[in-house]
């Protein structure tokens, strides 16, 4: 039986009250749920405060670029379909270094799960705007406060028609942790966005501020109605939405590709002799 | 008199001159010929002068000739820009009802290409199926051979596009027969020679990734290199293998690297700006010694630069790109077939040595079709660099960056139970977690160096010919082989004591043997495609030694023996 101990990393380096903390037991709580063994897990990540992730506990991990998470995710999950790929990163890895490849794996639709400690600033290099900062937020290299819109990654990925569009909060971990569990479960690609308080680098969006604004999607709130999806995912300010606002089921990338009909790559034996007629037509 | 016959089609983009050469080439290498044949096109889809050539010979032949034979010209530009090239006895071939040239002057042969297309196939396009024949009745050729190489190349068309084809061709072939019988071009005898393979440098790439066991390719279309993703994207589904078109080349890298870390041959094709593009994930590569083939198809830059045309500019830019120190392997191929074996190899001591292995291609090679022997299978060796699971379960704790004394770590893939797979693009320890202990980052860096002491030992050093004690030498790497053979060959019939040194696996550098060469000659002579000598200055950093001058060109077009040959004349005094 495999529990959170299996799970256990190394020493964090994190901020204390850092929302990543609560992001880390959910996804590992989220696991053990499911009976995942490490083994069984690759978690690709980027460069952030967020992308050390992986590092805090303990299963495959490939932690690549700043940036470039979603192509090493998806190389190594048409590779090898058997692990339970999951990425995890910032919104600056994900949405501002990274997000053509956001666009692409949500038109991909491989079975990935996204999971993006947003809190909505750059923590590891401290303290600039990030895609979704908030108008107004005021940084050293913003110091007018920004001026660019906010980036809404959940109207994006709705717009888009991905299959299976989240949100949880680090606050409530057990939300979040089934938040992910679902994510997991669902074939195609999945996104959770996380709402995540910096307390280092964000004075705006605190505990306290998602505090008071979070409340859960309502168990008669119907996710597969896009528009009506597509209308919360633009509730942002007063009250903010957690929970699943969209899900659809779509046949994954990994299925539709002729070159896997004969099996995973990885265990495909590689044997030269296979190309003997192709040689004798190019005669 | 040995055979040495050089045929060009020229026209506009979308007239098809890449069909006529492919069906011209195939039927020639069919009748026993080898053939070197390349094709010279502008970055449009139509419109503009693109032309085809194809030089046949007895024996292996590599490069082009500046001179024609017969010269099939699709419009009237053909006819003005290509006349200077022809021989004295060479012809013309073009539909005189159809383009206006006067005043007529000997050499021309005017065919009613269309007319007999329409009369004989039933629509006029079937006009380069009559160019064709017209061009092989020129040369009194096996018709049969035409006949079978149409059935194969159209036969996916139907029966009735076949002998369409087939008609039309025998009408071109019938008709220069009959008007043209006092041809001086000789006549081509075919039957000498066994069975060759016909193939281009991006099939030869292709096939040696597939040979290879290369599982996962990622790409970004760019010339020249995209042929390579078409090639194998059509074999996707017979062969087991992923072809993916990535979203630009950082996606197509990361991908490339995603899929090897989780257990597959993988590569990615691109060209100098998308190379650009990977150079970052290029030394993520390096930090977490994943395996890679990456195949560099240059064109003239910088920037988008020439997107048809060859060069060789971007060794310096591969050897030196991304960030921080690790090693590397860059191979060169010669020709078609060398490309087959460098990707074989590539694979191999990518996943040996955990290191990135960069085949430089380039237009001329890509795009040039040539003939060889066809690939022997059996030789080819497939060495994965794996631990073994038997050996794994020894290993108590697995780490993927463990320090040995040959700086190779144990590699294992994700997902097999008892252990787990960790890497990280940040510095990190034995185990793969990241670190800022400065003394584990100095030997870590150590540790990849230490890679490079073997992984030279599998370099093979330039091959020298005629022999090593010629008073010049003549350098050359990659794709330049062809031309710079046949110079060699030319100058020592003339007299001239001249052997070519040629690279074909750059780097590691094969310091040793290159000093012992340089020092024994009288002057050397670097042939590069780019317009500085980035080999020349390669050489003098790694032995010291200054060649005695350049031959450089950079123009976006291939050497010829003739330019090698009246560049050497002036420049060696
Ligand atoms: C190519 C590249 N550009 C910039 C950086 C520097 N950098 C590292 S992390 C980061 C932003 C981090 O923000 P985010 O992804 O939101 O993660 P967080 O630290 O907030 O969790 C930047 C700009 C880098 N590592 N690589
Ligand atoms: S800087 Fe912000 S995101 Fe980074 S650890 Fe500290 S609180 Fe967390
Ligand atoms: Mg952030």
């Amino acid at each position: 039986m495999v529990t959170i101990d299996d799970y256990q990393g190394q020493v964090t380096a994190w901020c204390p009250g850092c929302g990543d903390f609560g992001i880390l037991q959910a996804l590992k709580k989220a696991l053990v749920n499911l009976k995942l063994e490490p083994h069984q897990v690759l978690i690709v990540s980027g460069i952030g405060q967020a992308s050390k992730l992986p590092h805090y506990m303990r299963c495959n991990t490939f932690n690549g670029l700043h940036g470039r998470i979603l192509p090493v995710a998806t190389g190594a999950k048409v590779a090898n379909q058997e692990l339970v790929v999951i990425g995890v990163g910032g919104d600056g890895d994900n949405y501002g270094e990274g997000g053509n490849h956001f666009l692409h794996a949500i038109r991909r639709n491989i079975d990935i799960t996204l999971l993006v400690h947003n809190n909505k600033v750059y923590g590891l290099t401290k303290g600039q705007a990030s895609p979704t900062s908030d108008p107004a937020f005021v940084t050293k290299v913003q110091p007018g406060g920004v001026v660019s819109s906010s980036f809404n990654p959940l109207s994006l990925a709705i717009s888009q028609d991905a299959g299976f569009v989240s949100r949880g909060w680090s606050g409530d971990i057990d939300h979040l942790s089934w938040l992910i569990k679902q994510a997991i479960q669902h074939k195609g690609f999945s996104l959770v966005d996380t709402l995540q308080p910096c307390v280092t680098f964000n004075k705006k969006n605190t505990y306290r501020w998602y505090k008071e604004r979070v409340y859960k999607l309502a168990e008669e709130y119907d996710p597969t109605d896009r528009l009506a999806a597509f209308e919360r995912a633009q509730e942002w300010g007063d009250r903010i939405p957690i929970g699943i606002f969209y899900r659809k089921q779509k046949p994954t990338f990994e299925d539709q590709l002729a070159g896997l009909k004969k099996g995973p790559l990885f265990r495909q034996k590689l044997d030269p002799s296979q190309l003997k007629p192709l040689l004798e037509t190019l005669s | 008199m040995s055979v040495d016959l050089t045929l060009k089609i020229g026209g506009e983009a979308g007239q098809g001159m890449q069909t006529i050469g492919y069906v011209l080439s195939k039927t020639l290498a069919r009748g026993g010929f080898h053939l070197f044949a390349n094709q010279d096109y502008m970055s449009r889809i139509r419109g503009g002068h693109n032309f085809f050539q194809i030089r046949v010979k007895e024996e292996p032949v590599y490069a082009l000739s500046e001179e024609v034979d017969i010269l099939i010209a699709l419009d009237k530009a053909t006819v003005k820009i290509h006349r200077p090239e022809l021989k004295e006895k060479g012809v013309i071939i073009f539909d005189g009802e159809q383009i206006d040239i006067s005043p007529k002057k000997p050499h021309l042969l005017s065919v009613p290409l269309e007319r007999l297309a329409r009369e004989e196939g039933g629509n006029k396009l079937f006009s380069n199926s009559v160019a064709v024949g017209a061009a092989l009745g020129v040369l009194d050729y096996r018709f049969d051979i035409l006949a079978q190489v149409l059935k194969e190349v159209f036969g996916r068309r139907g029966e009735e596009t076949v002998q369409n084809n087939v008609k039309a061709a025998r009408a071109g072939y019938d008709f220069t027969r009959e008007n043209y019988k006092d041809s001086q071009v000789s006549p081509l005898q075919s039957g000498k020679g066994n069975k060759k393979m016909l193939i281009s440098g991006n099939e030869a790439l292709s096939l040696g990734a597939m040979a290879a066991g290369c599982k996962f390719m990622a790409a970004y279309p760019m010339t020249p290199s995209t042929g390579i993703i078409t090639y194998l994207a059509g074999k996707a589904r017979e062969f087991g293998l992923v072809a993916e078109q990535a979203e630009d080349e950082i996606a197509a890298i990361n991908m490339a690297i995603g899929a090897s870390f989780a257990g597959v041959r993988a590569m990615v094709a691109t060209s100098g700006g998308g190379f650009s593009l990977m150079v970052e994930a290029l030394g993520l590569v390096g930090m977490t010694e994943t395996p890679l083939v990456i195949i560099e198809a240059q064109r003239p830059g910088p920037s988008t630069g020439l997107p048809t045309r060859t060069a060789q500019a971007d060794l310096e830019f591969v050897l030196h790109a991304s960030q921080g120190e690790f090693p590397r392997a860059i191979f060169a191929p010669a020709t078609a077939e060398d490309a087959f074996w460098s990707v074989v190899k590539a694979f191999n001591l990518a996943e040996k040595y955990q290191v990135p292995v960069i085949i430089m291609s380039d237009q001329h090679l890509a795009d040039s079709y040539s003939t060889c022997h066809k690939f022997d299978l059996r030789k080819v060796k497939i060495e994965r660099g794996i631990i073994s699971d038997t050996e794994l379960t020894k290993i108590k704790d697995y780490k993927r960056h463990r320090f040995t004394p040959s700086g190779i770590s144990p590699r294992a893939f994700p997902s097999q139970k008892g252990r787990i797979v960790i890497t990280d693009s940040d510095e990190h320890d034995e185990d793969g977690h990241l670190t800022e202990d400065l003394e584990m980052g100095k030997k870590m860096v150590q540790k990849r160096l230490k890679k490079i002491e073997a992984l030279a030992t599998e370099i093979e050093p330039p091959q020298v010919y005629p022999h090593e004690n010629a008073q010049i030498i003549l350098i050359g790497w990659g794709s330049t082989y062809g031309a710079l053979r046949e110079a060699v060959d030319i100058l020592i019939d003339q007299g001239v004591d001249v052997s070519l040194m040629h690279f074909q696996e750059i780097w590691p550098f094969p310091t040793q043997l290159v000093t012992s060469i340089l020092s024994k000659a009288k002057q050397s002579f670097c042939v590069e495609n780019n317009a500085t000598g980035q080999l020349a200055r390669i050489i003098r950093a790694e032995t010291g030694r200054k060649v005695t001058g350049k031959i450089l060109k950079f123009d976006g077009r291939p050497f010829s023996s003739q330019y090698i040959i009246k560049e050497l004349k002036k420049k060696k005094g």
